[in-house]
């Protein structure tokens, strides 16, 4: 019986070995994906971000069709690189809505006249309160919501042109 | 033409490392004593050689050669020379050359000193550390080299991340290293032993100076990690419980374990296996830290440059050291003759108590740090363990260890009586309890462990001056001294911890120059802020006048923007007073005149650090002490 005791720092030892073999072989990601995918999105009601649009709520986005709800500031450089991603989806009918996160209305404005508005509806979320709720940890971030107001998907970081049919696809597949 | 001298350098200490290893082989074989003489200087040469390496990159990085890859990527000429010069491990590439420098250094420095411990058990002793250097300096060679040569070389260098350009760079990180890799001896000593199967008494008292000085540059090297992040990070804690800072505390806790356990072993022969086990994992604590740190298995503010093939090098390396160390501890430790027994209430109770509860303490931080990953490896799930964790698990378990570390010292060797351990403390039980009471009436909301925090501070300073209680104090030993400094620095450091919990204050607000803001007894005036500029940066700088009971002093905390790398940073400013620190951090402005301010006041936070020193003051009283009592002067009828 000690002699088996004797062996057992080196058995502890083998085990962290073999455990960080495989952390190491795993690729790191750094990625955060909210654990809210699949459930329903929570309540929330946000005011209009521009003026001449209507603001974003929860209500908005159980009405029987899948929208997409694009996170986004105008302080956001790869917000801007998606935007065309977002235009190109917005014209083959996919109804884009977004919550613009600690952002002025001039600026928007200005941002959406230089990039293009794919937007339908726009929520302001001045202090991130909404986009925490998500699950979402940062800018840009983009979410499918099926008619059910169930969240399908989350895409982290921008929409690269590549992207699209994947996200076309989940959009097809949330109807 | 200094790079290639350094990497020759560099390439000579390997093979003589090889060298040192295969003589001490044979040296230990039957008829193999005519190879002796040879092994200490390899020993002295190779430390030499390696030590010229290091030269070597700090003479690139002081004249910031911009032909060498290293200097290019960490480097700049507008930089200040102090951090030219302490930017040279400020990487990768050259904190493990630190790494190894030391790991040679101290080799050479047993080879050189060590005169007590038994020949064979030496040159064992020289060939494990000479084999763990191998290991690492193949790692530098193959996967790190820090000479290698850029071609064409730049016009300018990409600077040193702004956070490290501060002169904790040139402090933390050496001290640090000094005993988180001079532990590598206790390691060494531990396998010789084992090897030779030379574990008593002798052996520990040989290795005892050892494993002092390594835990004295471990405490100085966390204490004042602790503290640079304190100032540098500007987020008003001193302690995160960050994956880094806890492979830093792992090996001090397996090393305080150590240092008391040696005790048992040099003075009475007991804890044998014990002892040669915790020197193996107090290495292999660091060795575990160097591999977390470096092959971006963890993500913290410390980690390196990710490259999972240099991962994959130091694993291997794990395995054949520590694995090794295992190994033959399991083959070998049973031949080990067990020494004298005691009573569960004895000193040597008390110090099997202390070691206990360190272990556990460092296998909860060991749990904690390695649980995320053992989650993710095996479920694929995502979490960050923090700090309520680390501090509902270990806080308790360490003021029962500081309860335990009070009594200690009072209790007799092999066989003490209950009573008569608590009639010796009656007086720190006395003042714990007026503690308690002062506390209850004027604090009467303090939170639980804050409020034993404090009360066990107060009884515990008693208790660890005891043992001076009617000596003769100029005739007391020099470590008898040392052991109640240190043990007073744990409870001046747990009263700081206590105090910051429990009664610091903070605000976080935005605020227009001209107007003030109360924080603790203070009422601090926003001046105004200007632009200052630096050496190689800029900065919004703001002025703060603090006022008190009439008498007024002034901060300027600053928002720093540096131009190589392009980096801002917060340049906090902290007063200090005699009853604590007020610490402010200037933020961003709102765009309408009004700029984030974050103040905190924190009563006897200082006390932490303070604690810190006395502890490493107590280990350097020991130290000398130990030393001086093998002196021949000393007459054999002082030593008790």
């Amino acid at each position: 019986m000690r002699r088996l005791v004797l062996w057992l720092p080196l058995s502890l030892f083998a085990l962290f070995l073999i455990m960080v073999a495989f952390g190491l072989r795993r690729p790191t990601d750094t990625a955060i994906r909210s654990h809210l995918v699949g459930t329903p999105i929570p309540a929330f009601a946000l005011p209009p971000a521009v003026p001449g649009k209507p603001g974003l709520s929860s209500a908005n986005l159980a009405r029987g069709q899948p929208r997409i709800v694009n996170i986004f500031a105008s302080w956001c450089v790869p917000c801007a690189a998606e935007a065309p991603q977002l235009m190109e989806l917005a014209r083959s009918g996919v109804p884009v809505d977004a919550i613009a996160i600690r952002d002025r209305p001039q600026d928007i404005q200005a941002f959406l006249a230089r990039w293009g508005d794919p937007y339908a509806r726009i929520g302001a979320d001045a202090n991130s309160s909404v986009q925490l709720a998500l699950g979402s940890s940062g800018v840009p971030e983009t979410f499918i919501i099926d008619g059910r107001g169930v969240i399908r998907e989350q895409h982290i970081g921008e929409i690269r042109p590549e992207h699209v049919a994947q996200i076309l696809g989940a959009y097809e597949a949330a109807r | 033409m200094i790079a290639e001298l350094g990497l020759s350098a560099l390439w000579i200490a390997a093979s003589l490392s090889l060298l040192q290893l295969v003589l001490g082989a044979f040296a230990l074989r039957p008829g193999g004593a005519g190879l002796v003489p040879g092994i200490r200087p390899i020993a002295l040469a190779q430390a030499l050689c390696v030590g010229l390496a290091f030269a070597a990159l700090i003479l690139v990085f002081l004249r910031t050669d911009l032909s060498v890859a290293l200097v290019v990527q960490n480097s700049h000429i507008a930089k200040p020379w102090l951090y030219k010069f302490a930017g040279a491990w400020g990487n990768h590439e050259g904190s493990m050359l630190l790494w190894v420098t030391i790991l040679a250094v101290a080799g050479g420095a047993v080879a050189l000193l060590e005169r007590r411990l038994e020949e064979r058990t030496l040159i064992a002793t020289l060939a494990a550390q000479a084999a763990i250097a191998l290991g690492f300096y193949a790692f530098l060679l193959f996967a790190s080299n820090p000479f290698a040569r850029l071609d064409p070389a730049p016009a300018e260098g990409q600077g040193l991340n702004p956070l490290l350009q501060d002169p904790g760079l040139a402090f933390h990180p050496p001290t640090l290293y000094l005993g988180y890799v001079g532990i590598s001896i206790a390691f060494s000593f531990a396998v010789g032993a084992l090897i030779t199967r030379d574990v008593g008494p002798a052996f520990a008292r040989a290795m005892r100076p050892w494993v002092l000085a390594a835990w004295i540059m471990l405490t100085i090297g966390i204490t004042a990690g602790s503290y640079w992040a304190y100032y540098e990070l500007g987020w008003g804690g001193w302690w995160f419980w960050d994956p880094v800072e806890n492979a830093s505390l792992m090996p001090w806790l397996a090393a305080t374990a150590l240092l008391h356990s040696v005790t048992v072993l040099a003075t009475r022969g007991g804890l044998r296996a014990w002892t040669v086990m915790l020197a193996v994992v107090a290495f292999s604590m660091s060795m575990i830290g160097t591999f977390l740190v470096r092959s971006g298995i963890l993500t913290s503010v410390h980690a390196f440059a990710v490259d999972p093939r240099r991962g994959a090098f130091i694993l291997v390396l794990l395995a054949l050291y520590i694995g090794g160390a295992l190994a033959l501890y399991a083959v070998r430790v049973a031949t080990v003759r067990e020494g004298s027994t005691f009573d569960p209430i004895s000193r040597e109770g008390a110090l099997v108590a202390n070691n206990l509860l360190l272990s556990t303490i460092l296998g909860i931080v060991l749990v904690g740090t390695l649980y995320p990953l053992a989650l993710e490896a095996a479920s694929g799930e995502k979490l960050s363990i923090g700090p309520p964790y680390f501090n509902s698990t270990a806080g308790p378990l360490a003021l029962l260890l500081v309860a335990v570390m009070a009594a200690g010292p009072l209790v007799r060797w092999r066989r003490d009586r209950a009573m008569a351990v608590v009639w010796r403390l009656s007086v720190p039980l006395a003042v714990g309890v007026v503690a308690l009471a002062l506390l209850l009436l004027f604090v009467p909301d303090l939170h639980i462990l804050p409020l034993l925090g404090l009360v066990l501070a107060a009884g515990a300073a008693a208790a660890s001056i005891a043992p001076l209680w009617k000596r003769n104090l100029r005739r007391t030993p020099l470590f008898t001294w040392g052991m109640v400094i240190a043990h007073l620095g744990i409870s001046v450091s747990l009263a700081g911890m206590a105090c910051d919990g429990a009664f610091t204050r903070e605000r976080l607000i935005a605020l227009p120059p001209g107007q003030s803001v109360d924080i603790g007894p203070y009422r601090v005036r926003f001046e105004a802020v200007d632009p200052v500029a630096g050496p190689n940066w800029t900065a919004i700088e703001a002025t703060l006048v603090a006022e008190r009971g009439g008498s007024t002093f002034t901060l300027h905390p600053q928002a720093r923007t540096f131009s190589s790398p392009p980096t801002e940073t917060s340049e906090t400013a902290i007063a200090t007073r005699i009853d604590g620190q007020l610490y402010t951090v200037l933020g961003r402005p709102d765009g309408h005149g009004r700029w984030q301010l974050r103040l905190w006041w924190k009563p006897f936070v200082t006390l932490i650090w303070l604690g810190g020193a006395m502890i490493a003051v107590g280990g350097f009283l020991s130290l000398i002490g130990r030393l001086r009592r093998r002196h021949p002067a000393v007459p054999d009828g002082a030593q008790r």
